[in-house]
């Protein structure tokens, strides 16, 4: 096996070694999505289901895109217009699915810990594309690619996040990769929205974004997920863009260029201004590039011997 | 264990690769070489080399191939980590030499051959090998320049040994139980 793990559920359970894997294998794969013929016939013999209990644009896409272009087939499958609102449970529906010779499934789930409950009862490969609060490994991955494809060594690189940490799971995810590629890592946003024990995962903690920013070499921001607050945790959206939003004078005062990142989708003028996501420091379109090549090598490491049914 | 080539048998067999190639394909204005990775590449390099030096033609299109994600056998075996694959120039048209160190089976140079395509329509693909193991083959393929021939058993295991790579120039047979 070349990869330590079975499943990729969480970044939590990588070792660096998993991750230089994967981060040397994408290499491989960005090479391909160069050529005029962007794909390779590697996994021709597999399928993969790609299960989404939540909705999603980019990975969604960028997962089926990264399977068709190893040759393997595709199947989709959304919650939304299927058995599950007739009260089909998660196991079942995916034990469904996988009676009809499935080999590996990517879900979204708005359940944290949806895939880790999935792999103790099934025996296909799991990749897991978010789940609820927790992580989101892939977004991760190629999260930390795209900084090590533009600084190099991740090592003593300072990365700032933005915005709404407590509901995120790309800011789980990151501030695990990150810590374990030995970049430093700084939280950032309103204290609401910045869970209390935070600083035990080995992060910094800056209510002020700017000072946070003149702090890191890259800044990543991100969306403040309204679907997962049930209760307020900040007056407007205005207020929060006045305060915590990342605008051009900002950037400008800062005495050095840094790299903006955000995993989309962006909420123009709230939590980044259009001057800053379209400028020449943002590679919010490269991180899209890198998801394609770091999910293509994910599924690849993952798809190793299985045993032979009969 | 058994000596196939010596430190000097392998490099009088290498000069004679190189100008067979040579003798077929002239100045090389319009060929290629391709070597397969990982260890046809310690070959591929050689061979390059001494076709610039006979040509006088430092300019000679040369690539490497990675065929990790072309084998047949992925479900098989164990993941296998890739490498490098490196082919700065259009092989639309060209006539190509892939070469590898040992042709065995056939199935690494199918896996090359799909791989190839992948990259243009080449005019005309030839093969070139080290050692050449007639009698193990699984698919219809056939070296055009060939190092030396050896009939082997399945049981037996060819090694190719290189300076670069190994501190020694040589080829050897190996009897496994």
């Amino acid at each position: 096996m070349v990869l330590s793990v079975k499943h990729l559920l969480g970044i939590k359970e990588l070792n660096v070694k998993d991750i230089e894997q994967i981060f040397q294998t994408a290499d491989n794969f960005k090479q391909v999505l160069q050529r005029s013929i962007k794909k390779v016939p590697t996994l021709r013999d597999i399928t993969v289901a790609n299960i989404f209990f939540e909705n999603s644009t980019r990975t969604r896409l960028s997962f089926e895109l990264a399977e068709k272009r190893l040759g393997a087939d595709v199947v989709n499958f959304s919650a939304s217009g299927s058995s599950v609102s007739k009260g089909e449970t998660l196991i079942d529906t995916v034990n469904n699915i996988l009676a009809m010779k499935v080999d590996m499934v990517v879900m979204r789930h708005s359940a944290s810990g949806a895939p880790w409950f999935l792999a103790n009862h099934i025996n296909a490969s799991i990749i897991n594309a978010g789940d609820g609060i927790n992580e989101h490994p892939t977004q991760a991955l190629l999260d930390a690619y795209s900084i090590r494809e533009k600084l190099g060594d991740l090592k003593g690189k300072r990365i700032t996040i933005i915005g709404d940490i407590m509901h995120s799971r790309v800011a789980l995810s990151n501030i695990y990769c990150l810590n374990k590629l030995g970049a430093e890592v700084t939280v950032s946003g309103p204290p609401t929205l910045i869970p209390k024990h935070i600083a035990s995962l080995g992060v910094r903690v800056e209510y002020n974004v700017k000072k946070a920013l003149e702090w890191c070499d890259v800044a990543n921001v991100l969306r403040i997920q309204l679907e997962r607050q049930h209760k307020p945790l900040f007056s407007t959206l205005r207020e929060y863009a006045l305060y915590y939003g990342v605008n051009r004078s900002m950037l400008d005062s800062l005495k050095r260029d840094i790299i903006i990142m955000h995993p989309g989708p962006i909420n123009r003028g709230v939590e980044i201004n259009s001057d800053v996501a379209d400028s020449k420091h943002s590679i919010i379109l490269g991180q899209v590039e890198n998801g394609v090549a770091i999910r293509m090598a994910v599924i690849y490491l993952l798809s190793g011997k299985r045993e032979m049914e009969q | 264990m058994k000596t196939l080539l010596n430190n000097d048998q392998l490099n009088i067999t290498l000069q004679r690769l190189a100008h067979q190639l040579v003798e077929n394909h002239l100045s090389f204005k319009d060929t290629a070489i391709i070597g397969i990775q990982p260890r046809g590449i310690f070959l591929s390099n050689r061979i390059a080399d001494m076709v610039k030096k006979i040509t006088g033609n430092n300019n000679i299109d040369y690539g490497k191939l990675d065929i990790t994600f072309y084998r047949d056998d992925v479900q098989s075996r164990d993941i296998l980590v890739p490498s490098d694959t490196n082919i700065p120039f259009s092989i639309q048209g060209k006539n190509v030499i892939l070469i590898d160190d040992v042709l065995h089976t056939g199935r690494t140079i199918r896996s090359a051959m799909d791989a190839l395509i992948d990259f243009g329509r080449p005019k005309k693909v030839e093969l070139l090998v080290l050692i050449d193991r007639r009698f193990s083959r699984e698919l219809p393929v056939q070296p055009d320049y060939a190092g030396q021939t050896v009939d082997t058993i399945l049981t037996q295991k060819v090694k190719v040994y290189w300076k670069e790579k190994d501190g020694k120039d040589e080829v050897v047979l190996i009897d496994k139980i």
